[in-house]
């Protein structure tokens, strides 16, 4: 905490220049990658990483709950859709509402932080298995009240779902559309990769300085041993609580983008597998390591994506024809390359020193 | 002066009653020793004062009621509690811990004296500052514990068994500390099943038998005591 921290700047001073070239570097890829994209592999694969983007921002706010303070919450979509349905309420014909972007960001996000202490809450004296099953429920519960407020009163259009959702404007002008700046050609889909590129960056800082804070170190103490957290006089009430709202304002976040981009929402997009689906990416990364969780986002956002494109065509030219349907096949792989994971890495693919530590622990107790 | 004070403390658990009106004083620079059979109440009345259980009666602590206040506000004002069975933070290091136990304070100069100041108590522990806490033996384990709880910066320092489960050696080590640390001018109250090292240790003793104070005296009068004698120092 204090001592590694120091050090890790000691060693940031000693090679500053090293890290800017590298900085600069990343950021050149980092801007050039969507023209990459589309020029080789084609327009799909930058939505791709879009979602990959939307998803980025959900896993390290999920991380925040059960990575930081060790929360286990099945119901983690549902700050999601909390945000993506702000925004469809707040930004199109459903109710002839059309909020600009800079109002309803800001709004989803206190939305699903409310709900996340509304769900907080009650569950203060569950841990692990007991509270997975509360916040299981808690998800379904919201799935199914955005499914039946269409009556009395229609507010949802129920399993319909709500279109023509506003995109993000600014100044009037829509991000969704195509549009030319010095010569080169902006795709809605390429200004959003930088619109949630920028969100992602900013979601990964936040969760940095959180893990190196006083709250952080709170998480941490609260994760290991409840009582003696306690004990340490930290307020486990109010800490617990936070963890909860903050990790639920960036799922809510990453609703509202997902609405716009998407222009259309229903509560399809937030069953029980996408909660599971985003813990993977926590859990397979690396429990409460933010690097380690946007790695394991991007290995599970883009590789079913391989396997969804690339499964027939390989098929086709080793057998001549589509042995297996590629869709059924993506999640058997899928679902081997997790067990795989567990296995062979079970603190995740790029885990955090602490945890790594617990795992081995784990390991010489058995 | 008192720092702190119980009027007719009580806890239940549904419907035992394990702490059935307790009244004890711990006046300031004091070491106080809690002795009594397994089962007597006396973790439950340390719980209750440092507000860990809900409870009947009242709690004084330098003077101000503060019964059933949350236990995070306590330790702010200067009230630490060693729980029983240790409960270091086995995944963190030593340094870790001892950082964890400061966690309420911000002035993080003082807190690298006070962190030295607990190495120089404990050299073991200097020792071991970057192993994680749950490799550290049982007797280790509490002495981080009491260094953990001194980070702090008590003015009363609540011990449960701190003997609990330890090899003689060790006791007799941890016992130097705890005694070191109340000579320091920290206010100590000390709950233990060993009653004959409490007691040559405390100021005064209190002995506790199922849910009440039966017999409260110095703690040599109390090691003369026949009755103590027989019932808790087997003789």
């Amino acid at each position: 905490m204090i001592a590694p921290f120091a050090a890790r700047f000691k060693h940031w001073k000693r090679d500053r220049r090293a890290l800017w070239v590298g900085y600069a570097m990343i950021a050149v890829a980092l801007a050039v990658l969507p023209f990459l994209v589309d020029n080789t592999l084609g327009r799909t694969w930058v939505r791709v990483i879009d979602f990959a983007l939307i998803y980025a921002m959900l896993a390290l706010g999920l991380n925040i709950v059960v990575g930081f303070a060790g929360l286990l919450d099945l119901g983690y979509i549902a700050f999601y859709a909390v945000g993506a349905y702000t925004w469809a309420l707040l930004a199109s014909p459903q109710f002839g509402l059309h909020l600009p972007f800079w109002l309803i960001l800001p709004i989803g996000f206190v939305a699903a932080g409310f709900f996340g202490v509304l769900l907080g809450a009650p569950t203060l004296r569950l841990r692990g298995d007991y509270l997975a099953i509360v916040t299981l429920g808690f998800g379904e519960i919201v799935r199914i009240f955005l499914n039946n407020l269409d009556h009395p009163v229609n507010i949802t259009n129920g399993p319909i779902g709500i279109n023509l959702i506003d995109p993000v404007m600014i100044g009037g002008v829509s991000l969704t559309k195509t549009h030319e700046i010095l010569g080169i050609e902006f795709s809605g889909t390429h200004i959003y990769y930088y619109l949630l590129l920028l969100l992602v960056m900013a979601t990964i800082f936040v969760c940095v300085r959180l893990e190196d804070s006083r709250l952080g170190r709170a998480w941490i103490a609260i994760r290991e041993d409840e009582t003696a957290a306690q004990a340490m006089g930290i307020n486990t009430r109010n800490v617990k609580l936070l963890a909860f709202a903050m990790g639920a304002s960036f799922g809510g976040i990453a609703g509202g983008l997902f609405s716009s981009f998407q222009g259309f929402v229903s509560p399809e997009s937030f069953i029980l597998l996408e909660s599971i689906m985003v813990l993977c990416m926590v859990v397979l990364g690396g429990m409460g390591h933010v690097a380690g969780v946007v790695l394991g986002t991007f290995l599970l956002a883009v590789l079913p994506e391989v396997l969804r494109h690339g499964a027939s065509p390989v098929q086709q030219q080793l057998f001549g024809k589509v042995i297996l349907d590629p869709e059924s096949l993506r999640m058997m792989l899928f679902g081997l390359a997790l067990i795989l994971v567990m296995l062979l890495r079970p603190s995740g693919l790029w885990p955090s020193p602490i945890r790594r530590r617990e795992f081995a622990d784990a390991k010489a107790d058995s | 002066m008192n720092l702190l004070e119980l009027k007719s403390l009580k806890v239940a658990y549904g419907g035992i009653n394990a702490v059935k009106g307790v009244d004890l004083r711990v006046g300031a620079g004091e070491m106080v020793a809690l002795i009594g059979a397994n089962g007597a109440g006396k973790t439950s009345t340390l719980k209750a004062i440092c507000g860990m259980l809900h409870h009947g009666g009242r709690v004084l602590y330098r003077g101000e009621d503060v019964s059933n206040q949350p236990s995070h506000e306590l330790v702010a004002r200067g009230l630490a509690m060693v729980p029983e069975g240790r409960g270091v933070f086995g995944r963190l290091t030593v340094a870790e811990n001892l950082e964890m136990g400061a966690y309420i304070r911000r002035d993080a100069r003082a807190i690298r004296d006070d962190m030295d100041h607990v190495y120089k108590l404990f050299p073991r522990l200097a020792e071991r500052r970057r192993q994680t806490a749950g490799t550290l033996s049982g007797g280790e384990q509490q002495m981080l514990a009491i260094g953990r709880a001194l980070m702090s910066q008590p003015k009363l320092l609540l011990l449960d068994e701190p003997s609990m489960g330890l090899a003689p050696m060790m006791v007799e080590k941890i016992f130097e500390v705890v005694r070191q640390v109340s000579a320091e001018g920290v206010t100590v109250l000390l709950v233990e099943q060993n009653a004959k090292l409490a007691l040559e240790a405390a100021n005064r003793g209190y002995v506790m038998e199922s849910g009440e104070i039966t017999l409260t005296d110095d703690a040599r009068a109390l090691l003369d005591n026949p009755q103590v004698r027989q019932a808790y120092l087997g003789e």
